[in-house]
């Protein structure tokens, strides 16, 4: 009878498990390595958790065998030593260290000053540079040599807030999916040079094996050679804030045709953008424009109805700064005005003219004027963004 | 050796009674009594922080709180357990134990520890004040940088910056004053014939730890008055469009953080001998080669403090460098583990509680330490550094190493300072519970890391899910573990069987001698050591 209820207990709690594993996605070890110093490392970490694991056995096997042997149950009778007492014992007592010096600076020591070498490499045979400027809480990427020279564009997760708030089912590349992916071509060294505009951020994909703080006010820097096509992902790993959780790194690895191709098409896209501010635009275009602006970037903050989170994020519902003159009689910027504010923030609030163009300013600002409960009324030209620039 | 000892029953001074007691008491039991409950409280207030944390990371996506919120808790959780719980345990056994071990009549200077205990409540009202006062619309919370402060994050933050800034002044003040109570003692106050080499390696522990202590802590305070500075006063410490640099202000956390975790770790290296020798017992192995390894371990811990920012960039000699001393460490970390372990070998040995938690504690303390040798490699730490490896790591080093071993010196000396015996069988299912559910939080944790999952983040992607799951529930199943602790401690010190003297069967030592519990003066006349 008892046993058959223990039966059913296992039953029970098999069944509770099983969909548990079903969909479980277990992962053990490093992601597959796609860079030289990915597989380096997970080499590496692999040889040192071996040794590890086995100086931990050892030492667990001698203390269980002590630990079930000398007992006072078993009547085993103390010894008194305090330590070595004659030659031979002083000697086994040093052949512990001596394997510990060996393990920690030849056999473990090695190899790692070959590792640390050729990740700190980062020029000889360097193919091609960009840069990487972490801000709160996105990423920017510029293109400094190649054939995709001066392309420069923002990087932003795209993951809804619905689903973060468990509104909506989430996607399978929840929190690691953003709208520019950093494209790089295959089988070239590229020098990432890393910064930042506002706190410490730190990039890192994990399949790279490559991870470097963006330092504000410094530039450092690590390198990637990616061997096999692929979209590869990463995040944040420094605190930086309150959307330190949402600040994926998408990188897809195109080959070299493939990726001069997207370097043309990426041009052209960039150039047309840039066009859009010489013409004169209408109030209701740059209000439409504008919400999809605002939501990306700045309803983190600010949230979606303009209501802020104060005291750290004020409301723009309002707000004087968002309701009061953009520009003055002369036609100059208002210091600490709307645009003043939103070009080159202040305290907390990031300056945005470096990633955003003037059609997205003027649009943003525009639509903070005259929707989220203000009806200020005026409309801010991008022509007008681009002569304060 | 052999002791000669007077214990004196003559009649107490007057002293008051009820709160201006615990307020005025220059006693060293009394003062110790209060910090080791003030640790005992505070280890209960940032477990249930970190009870609220796993559960908004029991699934993915934001359940319960604002990741505002979240970064506060977790950077209030450890400094409340360091800071609040952790080395007030240490500071509370020394207060109680040192006297009594080297056979002082109290610690030197009384008054100067009344004060550095009396610090400690208002310096942990600053530290969770901000909670408090974000409800009433006051500022926007506590300190949300993690317990690192690293700056210009910090300098960005709200008051609860400037109010954890005051509680560390405080907590450092503190630290000083118990530090310097405690080198005074050791060097003054000891018995007649107790020489240094002598001296029970509790005391050697505390002593390092004191030095390290006057070492480290003023670095850290003044690093965060330049922080204090940068952020009210337009100073550019770390401001590098004034000419400041951000990483300076990790190298100086850093040269205060790295050693605060031997600070935390060393009071604990030096009883866990004493009770492995008690329930083995047999003599502690290898006296002089533990002594001088943690005076080893001491002067290392002040020279490697950059491994703990590899990835924010150093030239390659200086990566080479931090590394490779960082490894050396393991080296007289080894001599300790080779000496617990000789300790027990052909020993008689039995298990009460407090020998359950140092034998788990030498175990799992050792998981921490193997696992921060391959931390050590700078490549292999691109890929752990600010991951949940990390996490899992220090909390081996940490809970394991750090408050394991303090419940083990609880269960080892609770009957001694009150009295009474505690409840054995409860004692053992607390271990056991503890060190199951301990292992089952952090092993998953080690794999999340692997995986990928950066730390401090308050939702994650779905690969992450069942680790995270797995590991909230263990962390409940800890967190509630602890109300046994608490429940065990508190019904020991109302009552319970009446402790022998000697209270265990292998007790070694001066505090054994005296009656349990100890009447309010000891030692007035110094005991003979020789």
């Amino acid at each position: 009878m008892a046993r058959l209820r223990i039966t059913r207990i296992w039953q029970c709690l098999l069944g509770a498990l099983l969909p548990l594993t079903a969909h479980a996605d277990y992962a053990w070890n490093f992601p597959k390595p796609v860079t030289p110093m990915a597989l380096d490392t997970l080499q590496v970490h692999n040889k040192f958790m071996i040794i590890v694991m086995v100086i931990f056995v050892v030492v667990l096997g001698i203390m269980i065998y002590s630990i079930v042997m000398h007992r006072k149950s078993r009547d085993y009778q103390p010894a008194g030593f305090t330590g070595p007492s004659t030659r031979s014992q002083l000697f086994w007592t040093l052949v512990p260290f001596a394997i510990l010096l060996y393990i920690d600076f030849i056999l473990m020591g090695i190899p790692a000053f070959h590792s640390v070498v050729a990740m700190e490499d980062t020029r000889t045979d360097a193919d091609m540079v960009i840069k990487v400027t972490g801000s709160q809480w996105r990423w920017q990427y510029e293109y400094l040599d190649g054939p995709a020279k001066g392309i420069s564009f923002v990087s932003n997760m795209t993951t809804p807030q619905e689903q973060i708030n468990n509104q909506a089912a989430k996607n399978p590349e929840y929190l690691l999916e953003v709208d520019n992916p950093l494209v790089l071509p295959t089988d070239k060294k590229v020098r990432v040079l890393l910064t930042s505009s506002d706190v410490i951020h730190n990039w890192w994909i994990p399949a790279f094996g490559a991870a470097r703080d963006a330092i504000p006010g410094f530039l450092r820097e690590t390198w990637v050679k990616i061997e096999e096509p692929g979209t590869f992902r990463g995040q944040c790993k420094e605190l930086c804030g309150k959307g330190h959780g949402f600040m994926p790194a998408v990188v897809i690895a195109k080959n070299e045709q493939d990726f001069n191709a997207w370097a043309t098409s990426k041009k052209a896209e960039l150039q047309a953008a840039a066009a859009g501010a010489d013409k004169e635009w209408t109030k209701e275009d740059l209000i439409a424009n504008g919400k999809g602006i605002y939501d990306k970037n700045c309803a983190v903050c600010h949230q979606v109805g303009g209501q802020g989170l104060p005291p750290a994020f004020p409301a723009l519902t309002g707000s004087k700064i968002a309701t009061g003159p953009i520009l003055d009689k002369d036609n100059k910027m208002v210091k600490d005005g709307h645009l003043d504010r939103v070009m080159n923030g202040k305290g907390v609030m990031p300056a945005w003219k470096g990633i955003l163009n003037d059609t997205e300013i003027a649009s943003v600002i525009t639509y903070e004027r005259n929707a989220l409960g203000n009806s200020v009324g005026d409309m801010l030209q991008p022509a007008q963004v681009k002569a304060m620039r | 050796m052999s002791y000669s000892t007077t214990v004196d029953h003559e009649e107490h001074h007057d002293h008051p009674s009820g709160m201006l007691r615990w307020l005025t008491t220059t006693n060293h039991k009394d003062i110790g009594t209060m910090y080791l409950t003030f640790s005992l409280i505070m280890f209960m207030v940032g477990g249930a922080m970190i009870m609220a944390v796993r559960a908004e990371l029991f699934q993915p996506g934001l359940q319960l709180m604002h990741p505002e919120f979240y970064n506060q808790l977790i950077g209030v959780h450890a400094l409340v357990m360091i800071f609040a719980a952790l080395m007030p345990a240490a500071t509370g056994f020394a207060n109680w134990m040192l006297p009594l071990q080297i056979g002082a009549p109290d610690m030197a200077l009384p008054r100067l520890n009344n004060w550095g205990f009396w610090l400690l409540p208002p310096a942990a009202i600053l530290l969770t004040l901000p909670f408090t006062l974000a409800l009433f619309g006051i500022g926007d919370g506590a300190i949300a940088t993690g317990w690192t402060f690293y700056a210009p994050l910090s300098v960005q933050g709200g008051i609860g910056v400037d109010f954890a800034i005051f509680a560390v002044h405080l907590l450092g003040i503190s630290s000083v004053m118990g530090s310097i109570n405690i080198i005074v003692t050791i060097f003054n106050m000891r018995a007649p014939g107790m020489t240094l080499m002598k001296l029970p390696l509790f005391a050697w522990g505390w002593l390092i730890t004191a030095f390290l202590l006057i070492a480290t802590i003023p670095v850290l305070a003044g690093a965060v008055t330049m922080l204090l500075t940068d952020r009210h006063f337009g100073t550019h410490f770390f401001d590098a469009a004034g000419g400041g640099d951000p990483i300076l202000f990790q190298h100086l956390f850093w040269f205060f953080g790295h050693p605060e975790v031997y600070i935390l770790l060393l009071p604990v290296w030096g009883f866990i001998p004493q009770i492995l020798s008690t329930f083995a017992r047999k003599p502690i192995y290898g006296y002089k080669a533990q002594v001088y390894s943690l005076c080893a371990i001491g002067v290392l811990s002040v020279v490697v403090w950059a491994h703990h920012f590899f990835t924010a960039g150093m030239p390659v000699p200086a990566l080479l460098y931090f590394m490779y001393s960082t490894m050396a460490i393991s080296l007289p970390l080894a001599v300790l583990f080779y000496c617990w372990i000789a300790t027990i070998w052909r020993g008689s040995m039995t298990f009460e509680t407090p020998m359950l938690f140092a034998i788990g504690w030498i175990i799992l303390f050792g998981i921490g330490g193997l696992t921060g040798l391959v931390l050590a490699d700078v490549a292999a730490d691109a890929q752990y550094h600010h991951t949940y490896f990390v996490v899992a790591h220090f909390h081996y080093t940490l809970f394991a190493g750090g408050i394991m071993g303090i419940m083990a010196g609880v269960y080892y000396w609770l009957p001694k300072m009150t009295g009474h015996m505690y409840n054995e069988k409860l004692g053992k299912l607390h271990f056991w519970l503890t060190a199951i559910s301990f292992n089952l939080t952090f092993i998953p944790q080690f794999f999340l890391g692997l995986a990928g999952m950066p730390r401090r983040i308050p939702d994650y992607a779905l690969q992450f899910s069942e680790f995270n799951m797995i590991s909230s529930i263990a962390a409940f199943t800890l967190g509630l573990t602890q109300l046994l602790f608490v429940y065990n401690i508190v019904s020991c010190v109302r009552g319970g069987k009446k402790a022998t003297d000697k209270v265990w069967e292998g007790s070694n030592g001066l505090e054994w001698t005296l009656p349990s519990p100890p009447p309010y003066h000891t030692f007035n006349e110094q005991p003979v050591i020789r």
